[in-house]
């Protein structure tokens, strides 16, 4: 007990740091500019995005084990929906702050409160992300005060509708982005909708782990059952939707030289995408979970840590790729400018941008961390009744 | 009961003198701050002609008046800010080349207007595509949305700054097609500096104008048409 003590303080003082390293980059690129950062005019969205974006993507998708169990009445989920909860809620605290302190003029997120243009999808993700974190903590309430319990299924029910709506949402952000040709695609808000319940899932796998580890229990192998498969079917449903995305964009001919890139040509985003997306983020993953033998608990942990990492590897591709692909100006015509034109643009991180991008971690890791510890997220089964 | 109503009718009468003699000074230098308090007409809608026939490879002038004029570094590394940049084209399939500057095309619909969370993007009445420098948060997805990579961030700290064209660290700009010269009735840089007459300024509304007669007798192309944009900038021989 006194160990477990001493660890838990260990523990949430290495993710304080971790947030404040976040912190510290912060106040570099607000002196200095974003010059310290490896983001330049062709590569305006980096690293900080890709880990902000997987936060807040996974921070809808964790609340498919709620939903489930709320919505659609299945008590091994409904057990488990105030941990998904708490999840989404500390994982969209993340990735909203990596988004926000990126910013070229955080300190002008007064101006980005109150003045909107409702032409714009960054606009109204403000309101969805805000209104999501909003019901989720009244979906919390609602299933952690037993006077409010009656209102739990409508205020499920309401959160179910919502994140669809919120990751529509961030799909859009790129679909809306007719002028290049790596987004422009309404295969998107469906294709993050399907990667947000891979993410989410993967994510709930690994801290549901960790919590019954910490309190010495064992997870039911009926329940890891049922979960991991679900995970399967996550997996192979978001393959699917990438493969879609690329297989419509190589069927049109202006877009082979795209795909070509991504896919082939491009060095080390095909290499992410198939040796880290791929491979490491759904054959190892899916092989982990169906294999004949394998789908215990460790299989399925190191599965859900794989998945996370493909996740990872993919945005990176998805977001990052996808800019360095130089904009198609003047089809037909090879094209050289000062500023890039008809080049691949070249993307180095910095330091920095992966300071901020960790620390949106640390502070999902410590907003998680404490909750677990002072209030009551343990899953509490009822003897195992199949649905 | 009379010497009361009195009483108050006098108080109130010169409350409103003050009130009038303290405020009217206000009035007066807000006013005189402010200058002519009329705004861009909807009337007008500046564009640009480019003839690329005319405009030789090699030849920057345009860049560099407008780096000139905006106080732009000049640099030309990923990181930094530029407003217009030669382009240097060759058709793949008859090796016919060209040279032709490229900036803001300052469009009817601009997507940088639409994607923008908080209105920094802005399309002024008579067509000029802006960035409210004291609005924009610095997100990036005007960058992300321009069909045309018109836009720059700025990521360094500035100095020696043009007082006409105010810039800032961790906000995005462009083109601004000189507004600040247009307001005086001037040309835009690029426009007076071209040495073959390359770049025509004008009112593309006014029928009269050069360019309107231009664009009614030669061979226009909108650059990325097929978007339907509908750019102020035009080219010729392209």
């Amino acid at each position: 007990m006194y160990f477990k003590n001493h660890l838990y303080w260990v523990l949430l003082a290495a993710g304080g740091l971790v947030a404040l390293a976040g912190l510290y980059a912060v106040h570099m690129m607000e002196h200095y500019g974003h010059i310290i950062s490896g983001m330049n005019n062709q590569i305006v969205w980096g690293i900080p995005h890709v880990f902000a974006i997987f936060l807040i993507v996974a921070a809808s998708g964790v609340l498919n084990v709620a939903s489930i169990g709320s919505v659609f009445g299945k008590a091994v989920y409904k057990a488990r929906a105030p941990l998904a909860s708490l999840l989404s809620i500390a994982m969209l605290a993340g990735g909203l702050t990596v988004l926000m302190l990126d910013l070229g003029r955080p300190d002008r997120i007064m101006v980005a409160a109150t003045n909107f243009n409702f032409t714009s999808v960054f606009a109204w993700n403000v309101v969805l992300y805000s209104g999501m974190f909003s019901l989720v903590v009244v979906y919390l309430w609602t299933m952690m005060e037993r006077r409010m319990n009656p209102y739990n299924k409508a205020a499920g029910l309401a959160v179910f509708v919502w994140r669809f709506v919120l990751t529509t949402g961030t799909g859009l952000i790129f679909a809306f982005l007719t002028a290049r040709q790596a987004y422009g695609s309404a295969l998107l808000p469906p294709m993050f909708i399907v990667l947000s319940f891979a993410w989410g899932l993967a994510v709930f796998h690994v801290v549901q782990t960790v919590i019954y580890n910490w309190n010495e229990k064992t997870l039911d192998p009926a329940i890891l059952n049922r979960k991991k498969n679900l995970l399967g079917v996550f997996v192979l449903g978001s393959l699917y939707m990438v493969a879609t995305y690329h297989f419509t964009n190589m069927y049109f001919a202006h877009q082979q030289s795209f795909e070509l890139f991504i896919l082939r040509d491009g060095g080390i985003y095909p290499n992410l995408f198939w040796w880290g997306y791929v491979v490491l983020g759904n054959l190892l993953p899916l092989a982990l979970i169906f294999m004949p033998g394998r789908g215990k608990t460790r299989c399925v942990m190191t599965a859900s840590l794989l998945v996370i990492l493909g996740g990872f590897a993919l945005l990176y591709v998805f977001i990052i790729g996808g800019q360095a692909f130089p904009l198609s100006i003047f089809p037909g015509y090879e094209v050289s400018s000062s500023f890039g034109d008809g080049q691949i643009a070249t993307y180095q991180p910095s330091i920095y941008e992966f300071l901020l991008g960790f620390g949106g971690l640390a502070i999902a890791f410590v907003i998680t961390t404490v909750s677990v510890r002072v209030l009551n997220f343990m899953p509490q089964d009822k003897p195992y009744i199949a649905d | 009961m009379n010497d009361i109503d009195l009483t108050r009718r006098n108080f109130l009468k010169t409350s409103m003198g003050a009130a009038a003699v303290a405020v009217a000074p206000g009035m007066l230098l807000f006013q005189v701050a402010h200058g002519k308090s009329e705004g861009a007409s909807s009337k007008v809608r500046w564009g640009m002609l480019v003839d690329t026939t005319q405009c030789k490879t090699g030849c920057n002038d345009c860049v560099t008046a407008c780096n000139k004029e905006n106080g732009l570094s000049g640099g030309t590394l990923p990181t930094d800010s530029q407003w217009i940049r030669k382009i240097e084209i060759k058709d793949i399939s008859n090796g016919r080349e060209l040279s032709l500057p490229m900036m803001c095309q300052h469009c009817e619909h601009p997507p940088c207007v639409d994607v923008c969370p908080t209105n920094a993007s802005m399309k002024r009445a008579d067509g000029i595509v802006l960035v409210d420098k004291h609005r924009c948060i610095g997100c990036r997805y005007c960058i992300m949305a321009c069909p045309y990579k018109a836009r720059s961030f700025v990521h360094e700290p500035l100095t020696d700054q043009n007082p006409d064209v105010p810039r800032g660290k961790g906000t995005v700009e462009s083109c601004t097609l000189c507004v600040h010269r247009i307001d005086q009735g001037l040309k835009p840089a690029c426009s007076e500096a071209c040495p073959n007459k390359a770049i025509l300024f004008g009112d593309l509304n006014d029928a009269n104008s050069e360019i309107a007669q231009k664009l009614r007798s030669v061979a226009t192309t909108q650059v990325r048409a097929e978007l339907g944009l509908n750019t102020g900038i035009r080219y010729q021989g392209l």
